[in-house]
């Protein structure tokens, strides 16, 4: 069960965002708490790659408030005035989050090994010696132990996501963004990262997952959220937004993206 | 007409189709009617070359006598070392006006398009020649007041070629090293900053590895064409290689003769270049273009 009385890991108030007149978020409010796991799905354009992308500040967003970890994202308040923060001090802000990308941008020049310990040795500034065994134990988690050696180009698509979390997860995060991890993949391949990805909740991980997988939002998330045209439309249990969505607009979404499910 | 014999003969006849196994067959050979054609016109040429030369007023010993001539190795030295150090020049301010110009400060920005704009612009020549004669605008160059020399002694014809083609070839670089960012994935920056790295970090170890892969053949080629640059700072007075072997045909009039010796030795420094060019080719292609089981 969730204690409400921590800190949630992500606060967002009335977040929004603006693409010059398009408005890609707008009054997005959620919190996610240690240890949850929240899905959010929504057809395409909803802004659900964008509310990701403002949480590890790929994007800055531009009006409400959005804390990470019980620190504001992005700027300093002192009183009624806003100081941006530093390139640095934006890093060091990102580092609290992995995240995993659709299209994985695993480092083509590095090895499966390099790509892990990349961001430990460069941004932690720790020894790669020191690194390489919790290197190999995160690939062994992932189940690719056995291709440490080999560069991104070598590896299947499902192998390369896998490979993806564990260089995200070798920085330690304490949340981990998601966006559509199984989306590029081969149909047959989604079960492997799933799997990975079950597993990493199952060990406590707080995460935030854009998938339309819904099997996976049932079995693991604890909150779904359906997003449209940059809002937050309705938020519950897997089981209870699937099987009686209160509004028309997650009804339709359900009905036209599964109409089997 | 019940048969239609041609679509028959096409699959080899109805018959055949279930023997058929290509790995068993003799396979001949497409004639290359081009590649021999190519073969007997260059055949010919080359025929014509050699007849000509051998007929013509050259006399190779001379050019062998020279080839090893203490002062032609001299002059290959200065030409093989002030390449490099052009070239080193050329790529440390390219490298800084590419990254100037991908930067969001607009004056760094500014000051890298002006760059680039000025030097691609004006002849070397003229560059050569304007670093060479700066005695003539500043007679005097320094911190006034603190240190301060005489421009006549500073410009060199050395330091006036290192200025001249150095600064030229930075412009050039920093054009060829832009165009190796831009090539890396955007997904590269943004997988680099999501990890944490700072904006340094990420160029230092995931934009400009990958860009090197897009940048090292157009910078080989710019090498290439930067010793064979150095040939025109003989007209300031600089002891290349081409103004080593002018100085002993003034003296024997042997022109020709004294024009295949550093001929001779840029083929040789051009071909170490390329073969060093496939070296780095191969490394940083490391992890591309193994096709991938994809
Ligand atoms: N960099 C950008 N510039 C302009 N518009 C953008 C940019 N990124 C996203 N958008 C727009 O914002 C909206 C939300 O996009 P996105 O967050 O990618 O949606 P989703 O991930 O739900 O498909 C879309 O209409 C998209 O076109
Ligand atoms: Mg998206």
């Amino acid at each position: 069960m969730i204690d409400v009385s921590l800190t949630p890991i992500v606060s967002a108030v009335k977040v929004g965002k603006k693409f010059g007149g398009h408005q890609a978020l707008a009054d997005v409010t959620m919190d996610v708490m240690p240890g949850e796991v929240v899905c959010i799905i929504g057809p395409s354009g909803s802004g659900k790659t964008t509310f990701l992308r403002c949480i590890n500040q790929l994007e800055s967003f531009d009006s409400g408030g959005l804390w990470l970890d019980g620190e504001l994202l992005g700027y300093r308040r002192v009183g009624e005035a806003l100081h941006p923060l530093s390139d640095k001090e934006i890093a060091r802000q990102r580092r609290k989050t992995g995240m995993v990308f659709q299209r994985f941008n695993l480092f083509p020049h590095m090895t499966a090994l390099e790509n892990v310990t990349e961001g430990p040795v460069q941004v932690l500034k720790r020894r790669r010696d020191e690194v390489h065994d919790a290197a190999m134990l995160l690939l062994d988690r992932v189940g690719l132990a056995h291709k440490a050696g080999a560069y991104p180009s070598e590896l299947s698509g499902g192998q390369q996501q896998r490979i993806a979390i564990a260089r995200a997860l070798a920085m330690q995060p304490k949340l981990m963004l998601f966006d559509e991890p199984t989306s590029a993949l081969d149909p047959e391949l989604v079960g492997e990262v799933l799997a990975v990805m079950r597993d990493l909740a199952a060990s406590g991980m707080t995460m935030i997952v854009v998938t339309h997988e819904l099997g996976f939002a049932r079995d693991v998330g604890d909150r779904v959220v359906f997003m449209d045209q940059g809002r937050v439309v309705e938020t519950g249990t897997a089981d209870a937004l699937m099987s009686d969505p209160k509004e028309a607009r997650t009804r339709n979404f359900l009905k036209t993206a599964f109409p089997r499910g | 007409m019940s048969a239609t014999p041609l679509a028959d003969i096409a699959r080899g006849g109805p018959t055949m189709a279930e023997e058929l196994d290509i790995a068993r067959l003799r396979h001949v050979r497409r004639p290359h009617y081009g590649r021999i054609a190519a073969i007997v016109a260059i055949l010919f040429l080359a025929f014509l070359l050699v007849r000509a030369f051998a007929h013509g007023k050259i006399d190779w010993a001379t050019t062998w006598e020279f080839l090893f001539w203490p002062t032609i190795l001299w002059g290959l030295f200065n030409t093989v070392w002030m390449s490099f150090v052009c070239m080193a020049v050329g790529i440390a301010i390219g490298l800084a006006c590419a990254v100037a110009h991908a930067s969001a400060n607009p004056v760094l920005k500014g000051a890298a398009i002006f760059y680039a704009w000025f030097f691609r612009g004006a002849p070397v020549i003229l560059q050569l020649l304007i670093w060479f004669n700066l005695a003539l605008v500043f007679p005097i160059i320094g911190i006034p007041g603190l240190i301060e020399f005489k421009t006549v002694v500073i410009i060199t014809p050395a330091v006036a070629t290192i200025l001249s083609l150095g600064l030229n070839e930075g412009a050039y670089v920093s054009e060829i090293i832009r165009s190796g960012m831009l090539g890396v994935d955007r997904g590269q920056y943004e997988a680099a900053k999501a990890m944490g790295m700072t904006n340094g970090t990420a160029l230092r170890r995931i934009i400009l590895p990958q860009a090197m892969r897009i940048v090292v053949p157009p910078l080989g080629n710019e090498f290439i064409g930067l010793v064979k640059m150095t040939a025109l700072a003989s007209i300031i007075g600089f002891g290349d290689i081409v103004r080593s072997a002018q100085d002993i045909y003034y003296s024997n009039a042997k022109v020709i003769e004294l024009l295949m010796v550093p001929t001779f030795w840029f083929l040789v420094v051009v071909t170490v270049l390329t073969l060093g060019q496939r070296a780095l080719e191969r490394r940083f292609g490391r992890g591309f273009g193994t096709g991938g089981a994809r």
